[in-house]
């Protein structure tokens, strides 16, 4: 077979590679032909019958999505005969559909509509009664209207290819065939909505968007979601000042086509009413709210004369705060109050994992690698559940290239339904079972290790030194709970480790060490709640909370900062492979203000002077001088994502295993912000559990 | 659930009549023959079919709206399928039809309210020479007329 | 049983035994030629059968009329994979009822076909899908199946031949388009009965993801007598290139109506007033579907041809799953087009947006144009959205529905006229009449 076919498409020459479907060599040429059930990625199922074509010498229209071009084809996508058919697809897919667009959510951002308007008649024909079903709810995030449902299969697919659920199926035949949820009535899944994404009219519809507005009412400000550590965009569409609806609008992301229930729904913490929107003042042992000036000058003033008189600080940095807030605050305690005494809860051992790989090139793993190399190794860690991301581009990866998957976990993970080889492996057994591959990993062309909070100090160098051993080139990730918990430990937020992982001279306290001392005068607390799981045992320290909420360590300041989210910043942020994107402001919150926006009125209120506090100036300082940030500044900035190049060199300094854990979150919880977001927390699914997928 | 001995023994030859790993392929006979032991398909039974099948309730579920047979309530005793396809149309099968209606006083997929009788009007059923035909439960009664069809339904009205 | 009289313009190659007392039993079936082509297959090499089949011109019997030869060549044999042996007994195109008596009048003569295909693409394991409502045939087999077994002719090392051989009934659950060789693939698989794409032909990718050899009872009843007596006398019994005798199912507004065995290519005219007995009540012929629900209808000026696949080509129809009926000329043309339009939109499958909404759009016009509804240009619609159904749907159950739909649009425009603005059915009164006769 040659390398190359050629074939004439409406009288143009076309060459593609051969297996190309004409549907896609046609796309090459900038001609589209339209299609409802054909999906990149997904079966093909040649059920629309948009597509079909004229081909020459077949006495039949062809269908273009399922076709192979072949050699000297003379194919045409816009004869009158294919004109003809197209319009007879439309006219019989609007014949039992309600043409209720005026009241439709997807109305707008139909391609139904779309379709209509390109290729349908401009007057229907059928004047009989149309089939009629009522609305279902499945779930408080999917609604299903059968009647504008025109059978694409694009939700049955997603969801069973994609996200390896199957929860959605066909029921009845003929002109009752519908779509139905696993549950016989209700759905019972990851509720991750990627069904109502990808389904092209209103038939599937969410919960939380549902007739809120019409789409062109809203902004869409693309930004980068700030639960989990996979680094998703998400595009919010905001209408004043709220936003409505989370959605991977044009597929720009890392993400392309994926969100998982955080990324689409749990947004709506942001407009919880539970939110500070004014910076408060403990007053006769009550929090007070106060004017900005009153709460800054307060803390201002703890800060200069407690720094006067040598006292201890103590300082928490965030996981879900921007690389350049980060950066500001180790900076602002480093030079500002001159302390080591900073850290944030690590939850995976990053630095042994990079200084194993000192001296190694292209051996961390990209969220792009997932999805094309040739061979998976999941360490302790429920993907599916904890990094969802990840975990659709393997599957992914084993669908479209037959990736082989290996499994080590502690108890059954979805990912096994695709794996070669699973071991069920209890904590402290795991590198015993990765030793117990080692034949079939060493037959595999190259590898991907994935590995979680389990493997630490040790463990890690012992798991670099068996890729080592396997003779093929190991790429690895280091699982991370939250949006920037690669961010937080790369800026340095940690004692004994500077930006860039820069060995300090003399380290200060550890995030144990800073909440067990007793002499701590003041604790300074940046997006983090640590009294949540540990006793604070200064009783006598000023506590300073920047916060969202007011959360157990928030309870406890002597001042509370309202901070802004991330949907409401601008910045970057760096994702469990390292890879940095930009977070784009969508909208205000009354009354708060970014952490960096505090941290810098906070600076000059004390007179201290580190450096201006606009975020684009600070990543330009990051980008100068922390290790592996010199990333194209163009890419960032217009939205896309660059992997930070490795630290090569070594990572000095103890890591303290014993504080690396996991916050263990699910698909349904999300830390503190889990907490806020009602849409979490309202699936039946919630609050999930780790290691508890079950086989069918 | 479990089903009388017959069933069960039914079921553990049929699972093992097709290729290894194939239980799936049991799912279709083994809500048929459920079906005629325990009346109709519940959501019960879904879940019991596909726990045997190894596959999900909603693989199962999918299948039960696609075939005719299949019922998710209960029919009668006797369950009165009147053919009206061409052949049967052609030689009074809308009337034997209406008049199947008239005897048993209700419509198309409904029951007696003693439970005894329902009525469908069925797609051809293969007895096209010998029509009109039609089947209460699995029998076959060819070359029908109104007047046998009266005679048949009074006989097992009586049987009762 | 049988339930018509034979007619004495019978050629009995696959009925031969039929009349016998105890037809169904395997003592009969050995007495009487019985599994003799069985032996001779297991000294034949696989090329020999299939050139005995392609000889014999054996044109698959479900409806769509591939030869049966070619079609099991198609099977790669070596596969490394089990290859399987599946009997579509799905029959239910409407008009047609032969299967079910080649199954209750002689089931081991099925048998014997089933075990020369396992035996010619080295399958050692068998399905017979049977549709739901059979289920008086599905006992029927099953107890010719155990007889089988217990005398050695299924199961292990059959006769001594050291061919091993399983087989087993499945039960359908009604589904029409199950009969759909892809559709049924899917079924037998525990799935909803949906057509598959093709490319892979179930003979690559069948069952189970199998190479599996898939064709009609009446197909499989015909291998033996090939077999045994060679496909040229097959051959000789029909046609050119439409071999041997089919199981033509008449019925309708005849005298005699029943399934007779009669030679491929005899003449649709004799058949109706010399097999059949001419037309009931002596009424004029108006119509006849010559195979099955699916085919275009011929007008009774038509009909003067012989029976074969490629005579019924050639005047755009089809020779199909041989249910022959008849109509007459009280036959209102608007109302058979409704019932039949009827049946396919309840039995299409839902998955290709033309022929579920397509099938039932139809439905809705019909019955209303029947009903006195029609306006003027409904026909003319009628036939434009068959049209756009025609050929353009995923399987070929949207061109069923669409073929004799545009034929009775084309050849009976006055009946469409006689319905329109609000006059009732012209036919009506005469059916009722026909009733009470």
């Amino acid at each position: 077979m040659s390398d190359v076919i050629n074939l004439t498409i409406d009288g143009r020459a076309v060459t593609a590679a051969p297996g190309t479907l004409i549907i896609n060599a046609a796309k090459q040429v900038g001609i589209e032909i339209p299609s409802f059930c054909y999906y990149d990625g997904l079966a093909l199922q040649a059920a629309c019958r948009m597509c079909l074509v004229e081909v020459d010498k077949t006495p039949k229209l062809q269908v273009a999505c399922t076709l192979p071009i072949a050699e000297g084809m003379v194919v045409h996508t816009d004869s009158p005969l294919v004109r003809e058919a197209r319009k007879g697809m439309v006219e019989f897919l609007l014949t039992n559909h309600p043409l209720d667009c005026p009241v439709c959510d997807k109305g707008g951002e139909c391609e139904l509509q779309d379709m209509t308007f390109r290729y349908g008649a401009g007057e229907s024909r059928f004047q009989e009664q149309k089939v009629h079903v009522e609305e279902q709810q499945w779930s408080p995030v999917v609604f299903f209207d059968a009647p504008r449902c025109i059978l694409c299969y694009r939700c049955v697919r997603i969801c069973d290819e994609g996200m390896g659920m199957n929860a959605l199926g066909v029921i009845n035949r003929g002109v009752h065939a519908e779509i139905a949820p696993n549950r016989f009535d209700h759905l019972e899944c990851d509720e991750c909505g990627m069904c109502i994404d990808i389904c092209p009219v209103g038939a599937l519809t969410s919960g939380m968007y549902r007739y809120k507005t019409r789409p062109w009412e809203m902004h869409h400000v693309g930004t980068i979601c700030t639960h989990c550590s996979n680094g998703c965009k998400t595009t919010l569409g905001v209408r004043n000042n709220q936003i409505i609806r989370g959605n991977n609008r044009d597929h720009s992301g890392i993400n392309g086509e994926f969100l998982c229930i955080k990324g689409r729904y749990a947004f709506d913490f942001v407009h919880s009413p539970e939110r500070l929107q004014s910076p408060m003042v403990r007053k006769n042992g009550k929090l007070e709210p106060v004017s900005w000036s009153e709460a800054l000058s307060t803390v201002a003033r703890k800060f200069k004369e407690v720094k006067a008189r040598g006292g201890k600080f103590g300082v928490i940095g965030s996981n879900h705060a921007s690389n350049e807030e980060n950066y500001y605050l180790q900076k602002f305690a480093r030079e500002g109050l001159g302390t080591h005494n900073i850290d944030h809860h690590r939850t995976g051992d990053l630095p042994t994992l990079l200084d194993a790989l000192s001296g190694k090139t292209e051996a961390l793993a990209t969220t792009a690698d997932l999805y094309t190399r040739k061979a998976i190794l999941v360490v302790a860690s429920d993907l599916s559940q904890q990094h969802s991301f990840l975990a659709f581009q393997i599957r992914a990866n084993y669908r479209h290239h037959g990736a082989h998957i290996y499994t080590v976990t502690p108890g059954p993970v979805r990912e096994q339904h695709h794996a070669v080889n699973s071991i069920i492996a209890q904590p402290g057994g795991e590198l015993a079972a990765v030793e117990s591959l080692r034949d079939q990993l060493k037959a595999e062309a190259e590898l991907v290790i994935l590995f979680g909070d389990a493997i630490k100090g040790d463990a890690v160098r012992k798991l670099v030194a068996f890729g080592d051993s396997l003779g093929i080139p190991v790429r690895y990730v280091c699982l991370l709970d939250y949006s920037n918990s690669r961010g937080a430990s790369d800026m340095g937020l940690a004692p004994n480790l500077g930006p860039g992982y820069q060995p300090v001279a003399d380290a200060g306290l550890a995030y144990d060490e800073i909440l067990a001392a007793k002499d701590l005068d003041v604790l300074w607390v940046v997006g983090a709640n640590p009294l949540k799981r540990a006793a604070f045992g200064s009783e006598q320290a000023f506590v300073v909370v920047q916060e969202m909420f007011l959360t157990e360590t928030a309870q406890r300041a002597d001042v509370i900062f309202p901070a802004a989210s991330a949907y409401e910043k601008n910045g970057t942020v760096t994702n469990v492979c390292g890879e940095v994107q930009r977070l784009k402001a969508g909208l205000q919150v009354m009354g708060t203000k970014s952490d960096l926006e505090i941290m810098g009125l906070l600076s000059k209120e004390m007179g201290v002077n580190i450096g201006m506090w606009s975020h684009e100036k600070i990543f330009e300082e990051i980008r100068g001088k922390v290790r592996g940030y010199n990333v194209p500044l163009s890419i960032v900035a217009t939205g896309g994502a660059v992997q930070t190049t490795a630290v090569n060199g070594r990572v000095a300094g103890s890591v303290r295993p014993e504080l690396i854990q996991s916050a263990g979150d699910t698909l349904f919880t999300s830390g503190s912000l889990g907490r806020y977001s009602k849409t979490l927390s309202s699936v039946v699914e919630a609050p999930g559990a780790l290691y508890s997928d079950r086989r069918p | 659930m479990t089903f009388s001995p017959e069933l069960e023994t039914k079921f553990a030859k049929m699972l093992e009549s097709y290729p290894p790993g194939r239980t799936r392929s049991a799912v279709i006979p083994m809500l048929m023959y459920a079906q005629d032991e325990v009346g109709c398909i519940s959501h019960e039974l879904i879940e019991e079919v596909a726990r045997r099948c190894k596959v999900t309730p909603l693989q199962v579920n999918e299948v039960v709206g696609f075939y005719s047979m299949l019922h998710r309530k209960p029919l009668g005793k006797y369950h009165v399928q009147v053919c009206t396809n061409i052949s049967c149309l052609l030689t009074g099968g809308e009337e034997l039809y209406e008049q199947a209606q008239k005897k048993l006083g209700i419509g198309n997929k409904e029951v007696t309210a003693d439970g005894q009788f329902s009525l469908e009007e069925v797609e051809c059923m293969g007895a096209c020479s010998w029509a009109p035909a039609i089947q209460i439960n699995y029998d076959f009664h060819h070359n029908m007329t109104a007047e046998k069809l009266d005679k048949l339904i009074d006989g097992l009205r009586k049987a009762q | 049983m049988l339930y018509n009289e034979p007619s004495p313009l019978e050629v009995k190659i696959l009925t031969k035994r039929f009349t016998l007392p105890n037809s169904q039993s395997l003592d009969t079936y050995l007495a009487n030629d019985g599994f003799k082509a069985f032996f001779k297959a297991i000294e034949m090499s696989p090329e020999q059968i299939i050139e005995e089949l392609k000889i014999s011109a054996l044109r698959g019997r479900g409806g769509a009329g591939f030869p049966t030869g070619l079609k099991w060549s198609f099977v790669p044999r070596n596969s490394p994979k089990p290859k399987y042996v599946i009997v579509n007994a799905d029959e239910s195109e409407p008009g047609t009822c032969k299967d079910r008596l080649l199954m209750e009048n002689d089931p081991h003569q099925l048998i014997e076909g089933i075990l020369i295909g396992g035996r010619l693409v080295d399958a050692h394991k068998g399905f017979i899908y049977i549709r739901g409502e059979f289920r008086y045939l599905i006992t029927m087999m099953d107890r010719a199946i155990e007889e089988a077994y217990k005398r050695g002719y299924l199961g292990k090392n059959i006769q001594g031949t050291g061919f091993d051989f399983d087989l087993y009934t499945h039960t359908g659950a009604g589904a029409y388009e199950c009969g759909e060789e892809t559709a049924l693939l899917d079924s037998i698989e525990g799935k909803r009965g949906v057509p598959r794409m093709k490319p892979p032909f179930p003979a690559v990718v069948g069952a189970w993801q199998s190479p599996t050899l898939l064709s009609n009872v009446e197909t499989f009843s015909a291998v033996p007598f090939i077999i045994r007596d060679g496909g040229a006398a097959f051959a000789a019994l029909g046609t050119p290139k439409n071999g041997g005798t089919r199981m033509i199912c008449l019925s309708g507004h005849i005298n005699k109506p029943g399934v007779y065995e009669l030679p491929v290519g005899f003449n649709l005219l004799r058949m109706i007033y010399e097999v059949g007995g001419g037309m009931r009540n002596g009424k004029k012929l108006k119509a006849v579907v010559p195979g099955g629900s699916s085919c275009p209808l011929l007008k009774a000026e038509e009909c003067d041809i012989p029976m074969d696949f490629d005579t019924l080509a050639k005047i755009k129809s089809m020779l199909g799953s041989g249910g022959t009926v008849v109509l007459d000329e009280d036959t209102c043309m608007v109302k058979f087009a409704h019932r039949i339009m009827k049946f396919y939109a309840h039995e299409s499958c839902g998955w290709c947006i033309p022929c579920r909404e397509g099938t039932t759009w139809l439905r809705k016009m019909l019955e209303r144009f029947h009903g006195g509804g029609g306006q003027t240009g409904d026909r003319e619609l009628i036939g434009e959205l068959s049209k756009n159904m025609l050929g353009r749907t995923f399987c070929a159950l949207g061109d069923a529905a669409a073929m004799p739909t545009i034929s009775i649009v084309e050849k009976w425009p006055e009946d469409f006229e006689a319905h329109l603005n609000g006059r009732a059915c012209p036919y009506e009164h005469a059916s009722e009449m026909a009733m009470q006769r």
